[in-house]
This record gives C-alpha cells, structure tokens and sequence, in this order.
C-alpha cells in the first residue's frame, strides 16, 4: 500500500432519494470524491419538491455526476470494490433511477451491490469527518424528510428507532415558515440567515409534545405541524391588526422553539439509554442555532456532539459510499440484483 | 454483440444479436416492475446464451414513448451500463421498433399507424408507409387520431371504436428492437426519452408578502 489513503474498500456511492443527485466515492473512511447535481431550483417555484421533475433530472444528471466523481477521486470504474445505493425511503421514481444506474454499474464491473438504507447513510457519512462511530451513539436525524431519533449499535445491521416526527419533518417546517414570511425555498438556510439578527424569545411559539401527558406516550417523539401553524396565525393576527412584523423576530424565535425540542429530546435520549456521544445528520443539522444549542446542553451533561460539516449533512453520494464502505469492511452480505426501490424502506433494514 | 431492452411497456424485454440473428431473448412475468426485472433479465439472456458482460458490443434500447418510470429505468441502465462497459448506446422510438416487426412480417404494407397505451384515455401515436415513420409520435386522445388504417399495437386493441383494424403484434420486443438497429432500419437516437408529456406540477399561489 502506498499510503493510509490507500486502507479499505473502494466504493462508489450513489444517492436519488429527493431532488440531490449524488456521487461519492469513498475508500474506507476517507472521501475522495463527493459530487452533486441538485435540481432544486427547478422545483423552488413550486415551493416543494415535484418527484417528476426531480426523476427526470436524475436521469439526466446520472452518468456526467458519475464521471465528474471518478475524475475528481482520480479513480477508473473498474478500481472499484463495490457499488452502494439508497434504495429507500425516498421518492420512488427518484429512488428508482439510483437503483437502475447502480445495478448497471454493478453487474457491468462485476462487483457487489448493497441497495442501504437512506438514515442509515446519514449516520454513516460522519465516519469520513471525525472517524469510526461511537458504539452504541444517538444519531437525531433532522431534514425535510424525516426527524428521528435512532439508537445506533452497529449501523451496518441494525438502528434502533427511538422516535420520529409524527406530523411534519423538522425541515418540511422551516420550509413552510420560510415561504409565510416570503424568505427562499429551501427555507432551512434562509431561517437561519435572517434568525441570526431576530430576538430568539421574542415570541413564545409552542414546543410540541413537551407536556407532561404528551411525554407519557411520545417521550421521543416531534411534532411540527402545530407550531407551524402557531406561526402562521401569529403572522395574519398582525397583518389583521396592521402592525408591522419584524420578520427576524418570528425566525429566530420559530428556529428556537424547533431546535429546543429537538436538542432537549435527543439530550433525554441520550441520557436514559447511558449513551455518551450524539451524532446529528440531515440538511437541518447544517443550522448553527441547533448545533451550538445541542453542543451546549449534551456538553453540560457529560455528552460528546458530533456533527459533520454541512457539506456531508444534506444528502449525498459520499454518505451512501461510507455505509457501503463500512458493509463491506464488516462483511455483510449484498443485495441482489433484483434489488427493489423501496419508498417506505424501514429503518431497521439497513441492507435491502 | 449487441445487448438490447425496451422498458416503454409494462413488461420488460431483452435480447442479444450477434449480427446475424437473436441468439436470446426473454420477457418479465410482472408487469410494472422494470426496476426489479430488468438487471435480472440483462443477466439471464447473456448467461442463457453463454457469454460474459465483456462479450456485449453495443447497447440498444427503446426511448418510449411509455410509462415514465419504466423509460427512465431502461435508459439509465443503458447509459450507465455503456458507461461501465466503455460500448456505445443507440436509442430507437418504441414504435418503430413495432412498426417494423409488422411490415416485416407481412402484417402490414403501404400506410398505417402504431399506437400504444399513453394511460389517462390517450395513446402514443404515429404515422409509417412501408415500415419508415412519416408523422409522430404524439400523444393524443384516440377520438381525435381515429382512423381506419391498420393500426398496430396495443392502442388499437384498447380503443376498437376508434381504431376499428388492429393488426400485428401488440408490445414491442427486444428481439426486433436488436434487428432495427442492427440492420439501421429506423432513425438511431441520442439515449433520450421521448416522454412527450411535462411534468405535472402547479405552482401553489404566491403568499402575501410580511413586511
Ligand atoms: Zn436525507
């Protein structure tokens, strides 16, 4: 071998769950190459993803995101050990154009392909920034598709959900606060811009699932659905009674009331279960208010926080590369080629 | 060797031309399933006739029209699987591929149209003279392309009133996607879709803007 670079598995990621089209190439726990093709400005003026268009722009995108990846790891298709895949939960026409491609790639190298699960990868990815996982680790998953609380053991075979959103995700709330306010799609960054000159308790939105009977059913459970809404009427009573609204104010006091939730359920979590690291993924991981609030309150308990930066928390190929890396390193058994796209894929199947 | 597939129906088919003649060909049991069958299949008629994923030459594939999540499923696989195998990859309309099995097989000569299902009461239409395209494709409501020339394809069989002479075979098959390219006997495409429809999608209504 030529130098540590050179240690693992080379696997070739690829991921179409949403409107990301994403190509990474990992050898063991080092990236090489994690290239993207987003279409999300084609869906910004429909305020939401459309899964045609999003399908279509993967095919498009599949093989240029393919080849700018191989480039960039300075690799050949044919060096590669093995193929990895989102095969769900997802869009399924999206998912399926990630599965068509890698499946093509996989049965004309002849290598193995491993069809993984979406959070799982989310988890996985952390691996090429701060090193091998902690076993067992909390991992709260945040972005427009799901909120999660998941307890990871071994997250090439099994996560253990905690808890999950039973409305809206974390991030389908900052998109549609984004939109009341008339700020940008996606709206998670665009929140966190303008929050960052807002009073943060200027306005007492509610915590959901917090009271004390919620907590008896849905300890680790979120809810979003209603605080969107308490934004919502909070806005129109002010437009009703013509008073000027301070449109950083109402960010900065909805990003707090989502991040406290968010941080102390997974602080909770994470302390009766005896777990002693935290890991955050999802495109929501990438605002700065939940990743201070989090780092503070978990540190105060004796809590280590990791997040990868936010380049490897919104969905990608490195992210799929790293689990699959990770599976064959540990050597679990590949998909078949009959691989099926799986839109509602659990969260307990790691490997379809 | 070239390795064909069409994915524009619900059924996935596949076969393999060795410049003379098929030498394999296969079709899915479960319709709508492309994603599932299609590498199986790929897999299946190569070891059927005997060789290795470095034998194949070429790549053809049927560029629809058809059902959008199955088209995109057959021209990624042939895109990326060219891209794998460093082979070329030539698309051909759907419909030729039907038009001509038909002219070649006597069931047709002069004018006639090819029309498959396009789903939501339309259908996929166009327009050969002796087996080469001379209108279409379009996507149209049947009342409005009734006609009584022969029409072949699974559109005439669904809409018998507007298509009172069904004639030929009713899906396309690999097999004769492989002669068309082989012998060049339709327009070879870029792997393009032919979708022939936007995406549905509407903008929601723009929210009145906060001061
Ligand atoms: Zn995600």
């Amino acid at each position: 071998m030529k130098d540590a670079s050179a240690h693992g598995p080379l696997v070739l990621g690829i991921e179409t769950s949403c409107d990301e089209t994403g190509v990474g190439i990992v050898r063991g726990h080092t990236l090489l190459a994690d290239a993207v093709a987003s279409s999300v400005e084609e869906h910004a003026r429909f305020g939401g993803v459309v899964p045609e268009v999003a399908s279509r722009a993967h095919l498009e995108a599949m093989v240029p995101t393919i080849e700018r990846a191989c480039e960039t790891a300075g690799i050949k298709l044919n060096d590669i050990d093995a193929v990895a895949v989102t095969s769900g939960p997802g869009l399924a026409g999206a998912l399926l154009v990630g599965v068509g491609a890698a499946k093509a790639l996989a049965w004309g190298l002849g290598k193995p392909i491993y069809g993984v699960n979406h959070l799982a990868a989310h988890v996985a990815v952390d691996q090429l920034e701060h090193g091998p996982l902690p076993e067992p680790c909390l991992a709260m998953l945040v972005s427009g598709g799901h909120s999660s609380l998941l307890k990871v053991t071994d997250v090439t075979v099994g996560v253990d959900p905690l808890g999950a959103t039973i409305d809206d995700a974390a991030g389908e709330a900052f998109d549609k606060v984004a939109r009341l306010l008339g700020l940008g799609f996606p709206g998670g960054p665009h929140i966190d811009r303008t929050a960052a000159s807002g009073n943060s308790i200027a306005i007492d939105f509610p915590r959901g699932l917090t009271s004390r009977r919620d907590l008896e059913r849905h300890r680790y459970d979120f809810s979003f659905s209603g605080l969107k809404t308490a934004v919502a009427r909070w806005v129109e009573a002010k437009q009703r009674a013509g008073e000027p609204i301070d449109v950083a104010d109402v960010a900065a006091s909805f990003q707090e009331a989502v991040c406290d939730v968010l941080t102390r359920k997974a602080v909770d979590a994470a302390l009766s279960h005896g777990i002693e690291d935290i890991l955050i993924g999802g495109g929501v991981a990438a605002n700065t208010r939940l990743r201070a609030m989090a780092t503070e309150r978990a540190e105060a308990k004796g809590i280590r926080v990791r997040v990868p930066r936010p380049g490897l928390c919104t969905d990608n190929g490195a992210m799929v590369a790293a689990l699959g890396a990770e599976l064959v390193a540990r050597g679990r058994t590949p998909s078949a080629l009959d691989l099926p796209a799986d839109s509602s894929q659990p969260i307990t199947t790691v490997v379809a | 060797m070239l390795l064909a597939f069409d994915t524009a129906t619900p059924l996935v088919t596949v076969a393999l031309h060795d410049g003379n003649e098929v030498i394999a060909e296969q079709v899915s049991d479960r319709p709508m399933k492309h994603g599932e069958s299609l590498a199986p299949l790929i897999d299946a008629v190569t070891r059927q006739a005997g060789l290795v994923r470095q034998d194949l030459t070429a790549i053809a594939v049927g560029a629809g029209p058809g059902p959008f999540t199955g088209l995109r499923v057959g021209l990624v696989t042939a895109r990326t699987l060219a891209l794998a195998l460093e082979i070329p990859v030539y698309a051909v309309c759907t419909l030729d591929v039907l038009a001509v099995e038909a002219y070649d097989t006597g069931a047709v000569e002069g004018d006639f149209l090819v029309a498959t299902d396009a789903r939501r009461k339309e259908v996929y239409i166009a327009s050969y003279r002796d087996g080469v395209r001379t209108d279409g494709p379009a996507v149209l409501k049947p009342a409005v392309a009734a006609s009584d020339l022969p029409v072949v394809g699974e559109g005439a069989l669904l809409y018998p009133d507007s298509f009172p002479r069904p004639v030929g075979p009713a899906r396309p098959s690999a097999g004769w996607l492989a002669r068309v390219v082989t012998e060049e006997r339709a327009e070879l495409l870029d792997p393009e879709p032919l979708y022939l429809r936007r995406p549905d999608a509407v903008a929601p209504p723009a929210p009145k803007r906060v001061s």
